[in-house]
């Protein structure tokens, strides 16, 4: 039974919260809770009209309900009715239930919102608390509409009670929050930054969280602000514990107001004004001294209270970071902390020094609490503070204490949460890269992070490993060395298998002249691992054995007879099947010039940003990576792979095509193990996208050299299938673009000599992007690939329209027998009249280099959702290239703008009102909301853009015709942004809901 | 503040609060992995922890959990006397507060934390206001009910 039951308790519903804590299952609930439903049902539904007492006895033990987690479809509107009550107690309960289960139903949010209309010009304080609270909690669009106009009437009027302003001033913070586009202060701003003078600290309490957000968004139009606050903040920071009465809390003065104050200074750079700013100083050095007297009192609230105000003080010392003296003090102040017997307290400080150590005045103080963190990383119970413990050594971390941080974080990781390890081992790896001075170390460090915790190591790291190790000569030897004692131990991880295979495979013949470590010894320790393995590593690993075919020929019988062993050569994974059979192949057949110009070393990487540091920064999402970082990493970064000997190597390697032409022409491709497929692509391709043209080049190259070189079959194919890594990832090049090989029936070559379909291609699978980036222009590029351009310019008048289509040969080559044909699928025929008017026919044959030109005349017959296809066919080589795209026509090419007054367009709008005319469409923004930018693109839509119609300037209106030859169809538009979400709502009212649908689809890509 | 939740100790939510929108299934979701995540920390470790890109700050009274979900430049330690704050309002009102009082005057809970905190902020700290303007409201309803 009830312990205690305050005001007027309801009876009924404490007798049924007793049966719901009585029920013995989950069941039992459900079926109490049914029953009562059923009975609430019943007696909303009845005939007899409720009293006011009984609907909000109802309506409360449906609000239970729901908290329980019940799904609640009705008394919705019972609810609202409690809210026209006089009576406070059924008025209270009508608005928690509609605060906890708001619904978008728009009859109902209008009642709600005529109730609380009322309550708000009742000028009874507790309504109007009542109706402020109710828009805070439920903060909806809707209600930011109705009374974001009237509620900083509220806030800023004399004759306002304290705890409605009080209330007014969170409510529009809520309702800015939601709506910003809705809360317009303007003439209210300097009244509103004048609360911070308010005699009553709790309206200064709750009006300085609505200054704070407005200043984080216009700061300028509230920076006098500051000034108010360092005086504010210097009065309770000098006051007695006594003279603030109830807003002292446990002997600390308004701690929560204090907090605030510091925290929306922090908006704000250092205060320019001398005096301003000595206050300020004053005010951050005497809660500092603070910290040092002995507490007031025992109690853990006291303490709280004060270190609260000081860590946001620290805050604001950090992010003025131009006071050396203070940030020294909080960084000793924070070392105190590291040792206190608070936990909390040790969490705090080392979070926030992880901040400090980013800023040059304080990062030698953070760096001399090195050996109270690594204690902290050992000894702490919770793995949360462990965590931040991690966090700041990586943070701390530079040339001088590099290699003893990534020890004491190696060790650590031994015994670390498993949930923290992958993060860790990131951090590792990045800081031995970044601090490495010799490159053994940097070895070292990563080969020991694959053998304490080798399932934490993500394919970056180690990929990360051999670019460096590829890249530097002078390191070669040591890591074939280091990598090959690894192996020795009896279970090693997989990834280190992996490194081995690559590093031997590459450098072995640097360490085989020790007979301890001689081929043969090298191959057995390697091949001991490979039953153990997964297939990618096995396949790994085949690579690396025709490697080491070339790299020590006498090694080539044994390596044969394991190639030829049944259980590669018929192994069932295809792969590895394909790769035994190959090497094999390719090892018997080539001779050791070819051998050894096919399996030449790798080349060394290009320069770019570490993969390792993008993953942690993926990891820890955005701004966890500080900007210095990674340039820091991106500038020592460089030096690891561009400096040492290879330098001018290196130089060279990067894309210009011409230099590789003569330098490369029998360049390396060599026999890159399986995973180095995944690593090519990493390495060179942006984020694993579009294939970069030098190494397409540069495999033709080598292709075709070898494809000379290779009397016994001279099929490329079968050259490049010998390279099934790379034939995987480049079959799909092949595929698209066509590169023209000669092509034999070699039944290995099954996937390219199918022949090439005469039908045309299905529309790419980019068509509708490449569409879409037409929808607000008419000229250029439509398509590109390596050996077309496309590009397009046109015009439209009225529902006629001419394209001009240009095509361009970017290769050297001439294409053969060039054919284009436009046409229009389906439906679309009797929408669209297309006329291809040949200035000059197009050529069957396009020189290397040239351009040649079509004309397409378009007429609109009636409104259309489809685009018309453009197919293009022609020889390359030997091979047929054909694909397919969409002709960038879409319905908007046929407005013509209509300007119209504010009135008229009300009117054309409503009277726009079925809702099939209407299309709304809200969505994510995914280009710039800069007001230019957007007003170009509703320009190049064709509509007129009319201002001064909506009354929000935020928003954007516009309207035209659509002009076809049966119709006219007219349009109206808008467009409401929303900055803070980065969201806008596009609503489309057309004389046709066809046109509605289609611009609403069409535009919704165009933000 | 993004949202208060109070829960038992055996995993029973008592009370809700969010001041971010989100749908009934993401609350539902969101409840269910704290619960069992403040549910498994130990006494005495830290009252902070990070989740997802929040912050939470909890505590423990009695057979109660209080846990409030902060953003980044949020303060822990004065949230944590937000919570501390809003059981000595409940303490107050009730007369030495226990799980029961919240569950069975779950409406008060409500009217006493919307007096205390608007919209995710202190809207006003000191004990004796809001404990007058929760008096005055119980007040109004004897006096309605008379009326």
């Amino acid at each position: 039974m009830p312990a205690v039951s305050k005001g007027d308790g309801m009876r009924g519903l404490a007798v049924f919260i007793s049966d719901i804590r009585n029920c013995k299952s989950k069941e039992a609930e459900i079926k109490r809770i049914n029953k009562e439903l059923a009975n609430i049902r019943s007696k909303f539904k009845g005939d007899k009209a409720l009293d006011g007492y009984s609907k909000k006895k109802y309506v409360c033990k449906l609000l239970f309900i729901f908290l329980l987690g019940h799904d609640i479809d009705f008394g919705h509107m019972e609810a609202v009715n409690l809210l026209s009550s006089n009576k406070y107690t059924e008025k209270q309960i009508g608005y928690l239930f509609i605060s906890v289960l708001v619904n978008s139903n728009s009859e109902l949010i209008r009642l709600i919102n005529n109730a609380i209309k009322n309550d708000l010009s009742s000028r009874n304080p507790t309504f109007m608390c009542l109706a402020l609270h109710c828009i805070a909690n439920v903060g909806s669009r809707e209600m930011a509409e109705a009374f974001a106009s009237e509620i900083p009437r509220i806030l800023v009027a004399g004759d306002t009670m304290d705890s409605v302003k009080q209330s007014a001033a969170l409510c529009l913070l809520r309702l800015y929050k939601t709506s910003p586009d809705l809360v317009l202060m303007g003439e209210w701003t300097s009244r509103v930054v004048h609360l911070l003078n308010d005699q009553h600290m709790g309206v200064v309490t709750a009006a300085i969280s609505l200054i704070t957000c407005l200043s984080m968004k216009n700061p300028d139009e509230f920076k006098t602000c500051v000034s108010l606050a360092v005086s504010r903040l210097s009065r309770i920071v000098s006051s007695a514990s006594t003279d603030l009465q109830d807003y002292t809390y446990y002997f600390v003065p308004a701690p929560w107001l204090s907090c605030k104050l510091l925290r929306l200074l922090q908006c704000y750079p250092p205060p320019e004004d001398g005096a301003v700013k000595g206050r300020l100083v004053e005010c951050l050095e005497t809660i500092l001294n603070k910290a040092q007297e002995p507490p007031k009192s025992k109690k853990v609230q006291h303490s709280n209270a004060k270190n609260a105000i000081l860590f946001e003080a620290i805050s604001l010392i950090i992010h003025y970071d131009s006071e050396p003296n203070l940030l020294v003090r909080a960084c000793n102040q924070l070392g105190q902390f590291l040792q206190h017997r608070e936990t909390n307290l040790r969490y705090l400080a080392l979070e926030s020094m992880c901040t400090l150590a980013s800023s040059e005045f304080s990062h030698e103080a953070v760096k001399t609490h090195i050996e109270t963190v690594i204690n902290a990383l050992k000894t702490e119970r919770d793995v949360s503070v462990r965590q931040r413990a991690a966090d700041l050594l990586y943070a701390m971390c530079d040339r001088s204490n590099a290699k003893q941080i990534v020890a004491e974080m190696l060790s650590y990781l031994e015994t670390a949460d498993y949930s923290i390890r992958e993060e860790m081992v990131l951090k590792v790896a990045i800081l031995a890269e970044k601090y490495a001075v010799d490159y053994s170390w940097y070895v070292d460090t990563i080969l020991n992070l694959i053998r304490i915790a080798g399932d934490y190591v993500s394919e970056e790291v180690w990929y990360r490993v051999i670019q460096i190790v590829i890249n530097r000569d002078d390191v070669q030897g040591y890591a074939a060395k280091t990598v090959f004692e690894a192996l020795q131990a009896p279970a090693c991880h997989e990834n280190m298998v992996k490194v081995g295979g690559y590093i031997l495979g590459e450098f072995g013949n640097l360490i085989a002249g020790d007979p301890r470590s001689s081929p043969l010894v090298q191959f057995n320790l390697l091949h001991s691992k490979f039953h153990l393995c997964s297939v990618p590593t096995r396949a790994l690993l085949l690579s690396a054995y025709i490697k080491f075919i070339n790299l020590f020929p006498e090694t080539k019988a044994t390596i044969q007879e394991v190639l030829r062993c049944d259980s590669q050569i018929r192994n069932s994974d295809v792969e590895l099947q394909q790769r035994a059979v190959e090497y094999l192949k390719l090892s018997s057949i080539a001779s050791t010039d070819v051998l050894a110009t096919v399996l030449e070393e790798m080349p060394p990487f290009p320069e770019r940003e570490s993969s390792i540091l993008a993953k942690l920064k993926k990891k820890k999402g955005p701004g966890a990576v500080s900007v210095t970082e990674l340039e820091d990493s991106k500038r020592e970064g460089g030096e690891l792979n561009g400096g040492g000997d290879r330098g001018s190597d290196t130089a060279s390697t990067p894309s210009p095509s011409a230099d590789l032409l003569g330098i490369r022409s029998a360049a390396p491709i060599g026999a890159a193990p399986a995973s180095a497929g995944s690593l090519l692509v990493d390495v060179f391709s942006e984020a694993g996208s579009a294939f970069s043209p030098f190494l397409s080049l540069f495999l033709l190259i080598s292709f075709h050299t070898m494809a000379k070189s290779l009397p016994p079959c001279p099929c490329i194919v079968c050259v490049w299938m010998a390279f099934p890594s790379f034939f995987f990832f480049f079959s799909f090049f092949v595929f698209t673009s066509m590169v023209p090989f000669p092509i034999c029936s070699h039944p290995l070559s099954c996937g390219l000599s199918a022949p090439p379909s005469e039908d045309p291609a299905p529309p790419l699978s980019e068509a509708d992007e490449l569409l879409n980036k037409f929808v607000c222009k008419n000229n250029g590029v439509l398509f590109e690939n390596q050996l077309l351009q496309i590009g397009i310019k046109s015009e439209y008048r009225q529902n006629l329209g001419r394209m001009y289509l240009f095509f361009g040969n970017k290769t050297s080559v001439q294409f053969a027998s060039f054919t284009t044909t436009v046409s229009c699928p389906g439906e679309l025929q009797s929408h669209i009249l297309l006329l291809n008017v040949q200035t000059k026919p197009v050529e069957p044959l396009v020189e290397g280099g040239a351009q040649i030109q079509q004309v397409l005349n378009i007429e609109c017959l009636t409104d259309f959702s489809e685009a018309p296809l453009l197919n293009i066919k022609f020889r390359y080589g030997g091979a047929l290239q054909n694909l397919t795209l969409k002709l960038p026509v879409t319905i908007n090419k046929f407005f013509q703008p209509t300007e119209m007054a504010s009135h008229d367009f009300f009117q054309r709008w409503k009277q726009l009102s079925q809702p099939q005319q209407e299309a709304q469409k809200i969505f994510k923004a995914n280009h710039s909301m800069d007001t230019e930018v957007l007003k170009a693109k509703l320009l190049g839509l064709g509509t007129a853009l009319l201002d001064n119609v909506d009354p929000n300037p935020e928003n954007y209106v516009c309207a035209g015709v659509i002009q076809t030859k049966s119709q006219q169809v007219g349009c109206l538009l808008r467009l409401e942004p929303n900055a803070q979400a980065q969201m806008y709502r596009l609503t489309l009212r057309c004389s046709k809901d066809s046109v509605s649908k289609r611009l609403c689809e069409l535009l919704a890509e165009q933000f | 503040m993004q949202f208060m939740l109070l829960f038992s100790r055996q995993g029973k939510l008592r009370l809700q609060k969010w001041y971010v929108p989100l749908s009934d299934k993401e609350k539902k979701k969101i409840t269910r992995e704290l619960v069992q995540t403040v549910l498994a920390r130990k006494p005495k470790m830290c009252s902070f922890l990070e989740w997802r890109d929040l912050k939470i700050v909890y505590k423990r009274y009695a057979s109660l959990y209080f846990c409030c979900a902060i953003e980044d430049q949020d303060n822990e330690l004065i949230t944590l006397e937000i919570i501390h704050r809003y059981v000595e309002l409940l303490d107050k009102y009730f007369g030495s507060v226990c799980e029961l009082d919240i569950i069975f005057n779950f409406e008060k809970a409500y009217f006493i934390l919307d007096e205390f905190l608007l919209g995710g902020e202190a809207q006003e700290t000191s004990k004796k206001n809001v404990l007058k303007a929760i008096e005055q409201a119980d007040l109004l309803q004897e006096v309605s009910h008379v009326g």
